[in-house]
């Protein structure tokens, strides 16, 4: 089995490769997909700290795995409003393309 | 077992990195589902079972189905445009999370480099042991642990819903009330999203015929 | 059950001016009514307090911490004789006014301001503390400028209802000053509680003491028209004759003179020693003779009595200033008697006024005895008081302030003796040009006794003038009375010499007036200052304009550039400069936020983990 460094070191690139994303695409669709991942990043470090953080029972520490299973709930919810959202956008200005919204300039 | 945390790792790295690669959104989306099945069996490595699966079902499953619906929909595949993207945008896009890498690769020895043992089960038994039943009836969990196998959901669960018994070595109070919490939030996020998704005639002229 | 009185007699007059103001501005005949009643129930209610004992009632307006303001009535001999004048004065004046005033248009505004007036007079005289004096001389100040300003369809009368307000403000800013200095000093703004305060007071802080109590006085020089805060009350003519008699010679001028014996009584004579008092009682001598030298050669028979006004009071002050032997008792018995005559001397002017068709004009009058025979006869009674003609009441009063001058500073002393003759010369001029001899105009031949419902008043202002002051009833109903020790005596050189000042004057007046149509002193040029006031007028206008250019001058520099420009401007600017270099961060591109996001985040990193 690996160690915890490498699961973390993975769960960090992951979470690297979701903010190149973020920043490099310009599809907001893409870039909600990068979030999703960066944010599945983060579940496989509390995973990880989970499973190597074992209790005087010998089990793992099943609080990790909780607050995993909240992140998934919010995340769907989250995916289903910023779906809903990006359909208005579209609706609205007929563009998924981030440097077409750029009405927040000052 | 290292060579699957190598195999599936790889499959979520690559996934990943194909998913900001493609160009077609589309392939984006399947490039996703890859990342997050490797992801679901890097968990079920780990022991986390429910997790792993819960990844696949949601993630892998809805969400993805949701993507990959709002892509249909938009039909996003002409609206990508050819041109390249700012340089700098993608000199930012690379250098941060390189930065954060070597950041992360600068603190990493610090976290105690164990290999984790194989869970002792059977020992672990012993802590659910309920003096007050028969050996024959006692709980799945302890069942479970006896034979060997871990009894993944039920120990969520039992962390989630609390323990009122005295014969258990997990003792917490349970997470009952941010579990009611999520369920509004899913409740309004419904609501939010009915709501978004109403076409609003008289804000959209030229589509009232639609 | 007195409080209950003593409530009823301070919010009634306000009850009556509310209902006229919000209700019968259209109805003039039932606003009328209602404001008589009103006044004549204040002065029944005043008999039952005079009867009655000493009270007081308060209650508690507004605190902080150990800091009490109260709407509170004292009701002792001071407030009940000085309420006595002012609600018998007040009656009388509203009843003469219904002749008076029977064919004007704003009749129901008329009488509204009289009850407003009335009730703000009310307040002064029964307040128990200097904020509530305070607020209600305030008021005054209000009602004063609405009855100068009655027939504000003429220039002049707005313009003096505005003159008499501005100025009285200033001697109000000083008086406001005045009452926080002394609660500084006594820790109480209540009448009550000053003779401890004062006690408590060390003789170090008789300088604080004495300019608090000059500022005090100078709210008092301004509604008492003292020098040099004296310019508007002969401005204050221009209002309707009886509201002279009320509130410009019985009541609201006299406030001050109340105000300041007020504290004389409750702070203690002591509070007047020093150079606070000597500077009251020379600022009040010295207006008595100015006014008194002014009034000498006036034409409009409503200024010469202003300035007699002044000069009364003027006396009055000086006597309150005196303090020590009684003077402010004097002075307080002075105020009484003056009410009465020189009300009635307003009013039988205003009847003369009335008769002649509204000509003010004494070279214009003239032989109204033969017409108006009634009216010229109160109107010597009052004369007579004025003149301090032994036995009527003006005589009483002004003895003792002599007596009590002649004790104190004999400079006083032989400068109220020269006013002593001036007034009788006056008065007599007065009385020769407009009532003896043959008329001068259409009006004057023309004129008839006034109607019974304005000689009546005439009658009962003439019985008051001739017995009010003798000892055995003024010692019953004026504010205050200091019996003198010994009975009054002919040979008391004090009578004599102010019997000679009388003497001179009227023979004098005599002398130069009787017979003649036109004022053989109008070419003098000493009198010819004094017919143009001593150009003080004049010289004010010049200074206020030079003050106010300079002063605007000023403000308006530093209003313009250095707040205008440079502050607020220049914040301003510094705010656009700034907000147009960080609105180029502001780009609106979501991924160039990312990336400064993203830096954010790793400096953080950097800093709270790899920064130790």
């Amino acid at each position: 089995m690996a160690s915890l460094q490498e699961y973390l070191f993975i769960s960090g690139l992951l979470f690297a490769i979701g903010l190149a994303g973020v920043l490099v695409r310009r599809n907001i669709i893409v870039i909600f997909m990068c979030l999703e991942l960066m944010l599945s990043s983060a579940n496989l470090t509390l995973v990880a700290f989970s499973r190597f953080n074992t209790g005087t029972s010998g089990l793992p520490d099943y609080n990790g795995q909780v607050l995993v299973f909240f992140i998934i709930t919010v995340a769907a919810a989250e995916v289903a409003v910023g779906l809903a959202i990006i359909v208005a956008l579209y609706r609205a200005r007929q563009t998924v393309n981030v440097e077409d919204l750029t009405s927040m300039k000052g | 077992m290292p060579f699957f945390f190598y195999a599936f790792a790889a499959i979520a790295v690559i996934g990943a990195i194909c998913l900001i690669c493609f160009r077609n959104p589309v392939n984006s989306a399947i490039s996703m589902v890859a990342s997050f099945l490797g992801l679901a069996a890097l968990f079920i490595g780990l022991n986390a079972y429910f997790v792993g699966i819960i990844q696949i079902l949601v993630y892998a499953g809805a969400i993805m189905v949701l993507f990959l619906f709002i892509i249909m929909l938009l039909d996003l595949k002409a609206v990508e445009r050819r041109q390249r993207a700012n340089p700098l945008f993608l000199l930012g896009g690379i250098v941060i999370p390189l930065i954060f890498i070597i950041q992360l690769c600068a603190i990493l020895p610090q976290v105690p480099n164990q290999d984790s043992e194989p869970l002792a089960l059977k020992e672990a038994a012993k802590d659910f042991y309920d003096k007050d039943r028969k050996p024959g009836e006692q709980s799945e969990i302890h069942q479970s642990l006896e034979k060997g196998s871990l009894p993944d959901v039920h120990l969520v669960g039992l962390t989630m819903f609390g323990h009122k018994g005295d014969n258990s070595t997990i003792k917490t109070p349970g997470y009952n009330f941010p579990l009611q919490i999520i369920g509004v939030l899913l409740l309004v996020a419904t609501v939010g999203v009915v709501a978004l998704s109403l076409k609003k005639r008289d804000s959209l002229p030229e589509n009232s015929e639609h | 059950m007195l409080e209950l009185l003593g409530w009823l007699l301070l919010l009634l007059p306000l009850f009556s001016a509310a209902v006229i103001q919000l209700w019968l501005k259209e109805m003039p005949g039932t606003a009328v009514s209602m404001s008589i009643l009103s006044v004549v129930t204040t002065f029944l209610i005043t008999l039952i307090l005079l009867a009655g004992e000493d009270t007081s009632a308060a209650i508690n307006w507004a605190s902080a911490g150990s800091f009490h303001i109260e709407i509170g009535l004292l009701i002792d001999n001071l407030s009940k004789g000085m309420m006595l004048v002012v609600t018998g004065v007040g009656m009388l004046v509203h009843l003469f006014s219904l002749g008076y005033m029977k064919d004007d248009a704003a009749k129901a505004r008329y009488f509204g301001g009289l009850s407003i007036f009335m009730f703000s007079m009310t307040g002064i005289v029964l307040a128990s503390n200097f904020v509530m004096m305070f607020i209600f001389w305030e008021l005054v100040g209000f009602s004063s400028y609405l009855l100068i300003g009655h027939w504000f369809q003429k220039d002049s009368a707005a313009e003096a209802a505005k003159k008499a307000f501005l100025v009285n403000r200033i001697g109000d800013f000083g008086f406001m000053i005045g009452i926080l200095m002394l609660w500084g000093l006594f820790g109480t703004f209540a009448f009550a509680e000053m003779a401890d305060g004062a006690r408590a007071l060390g003789p170090d802080s008789s300088t604080v003491t004495g300019i608090a109590v000059l500022l005090v006085f100078c709210g008092a020089a301004g509604k008492s028209a003292q020098f040099p805060l004296h310019v508007w009350l002969p401005d204050a003519m221009e209002g309707p004759t009886p509201v002279s008699a009320l509130i410009h010679a019985a009541t609201m001028v006299a406030a001050g003179v109340y105000m300041l014996f007020r504290l004389q009584v409750s702070a203690g004579a002591l509070l007047f020693e020093g150079f606070a008092g000597t500077t009251i009682m020379w600022i009040g001598g010295i207006t008595s003779l100015l006014a008194a030298l002014m009034a000498t050669q006036q034409d409009d028979i409503k200024r010469v009595l202003a300035y007699s006004t002044l000069s009364q009071l003027g006396y009055m002050v000086m006597a309150v200033g005196l303090a020590g032997d009684h003077g402010g008792e004097a002075g307080m018995f002075h105020l009484y008697t003056h009410a009465w005559f020189k009300a009635l001397l307003f009013l039988g002017a205003g009847a003369v006024i009335y008769a002649c068709h509204h000509e003010q004009d004494i070279w214009k009058m003239g032989g109204l005895l033969g017409r108006m025979k009634k009216t010229a006869i109160t109107f010597a009674i009052g004369t007579g008081a004025l003149m301090a003609i032994c036995p009527l009441s003006g005589f009483w009063s002004k003895e003792q302030i002599l007596e009590a001058a002649h004790h104190e500073t004999p400079a006083l002393f032989w400068l109220a003796i020269v006013v002593a003759a001036l007034t009788p010369f006056y008065m007599t001029r007065l009385f020769i040009v407009a009532f003896l001899g043959q008329g001068r105009s259409r009006g004057a031949k023309e004129a008839r006794e006034a109607p019974g419902i304005m000689l009546y008043p005439l009658f009962a202002l003439a019985a008051m003038s001739i017995i009010a002051g003798f000892p055995s009833i003024a010692g019953k109903l004026s504010p205050a009375f200091h019996h003198p020790e010994h009975a009054f005596n002919p040979t008391n050189p004090i009578f004599l010499i102010s019997l000679a000042a009388l003497v001179t004057g009227i023979a004098a007046g005599v002398l130069l007036y009787r017979g003649r149509d036109s004022d053989p002193l109008a070419d003098n040029p000493v009198f010819r200052i004094f017919r143009n006031k001593f150009h003080l007028d004049e010289l004010y206008l010049v200074l206020v304009r030079c003050c106010q250019d300079a002063v605007a001058a000023v403000i308006h520099f530093f209003d313009e550039f250095l707040i205008g420009e440079l502050i607020v401007g220049g914040l301003a600017r510094s705010a656009t400069g700034l907000g147009n270099i960080f609105r180029r961060l502001q780009s609106g591109n979501l991924q160039g936020y990312a990336i400064l996001f993203g830096a954010g985040i790793i400096l953080v990193i950097y800093l709270t983990v790899f920064v130790r």
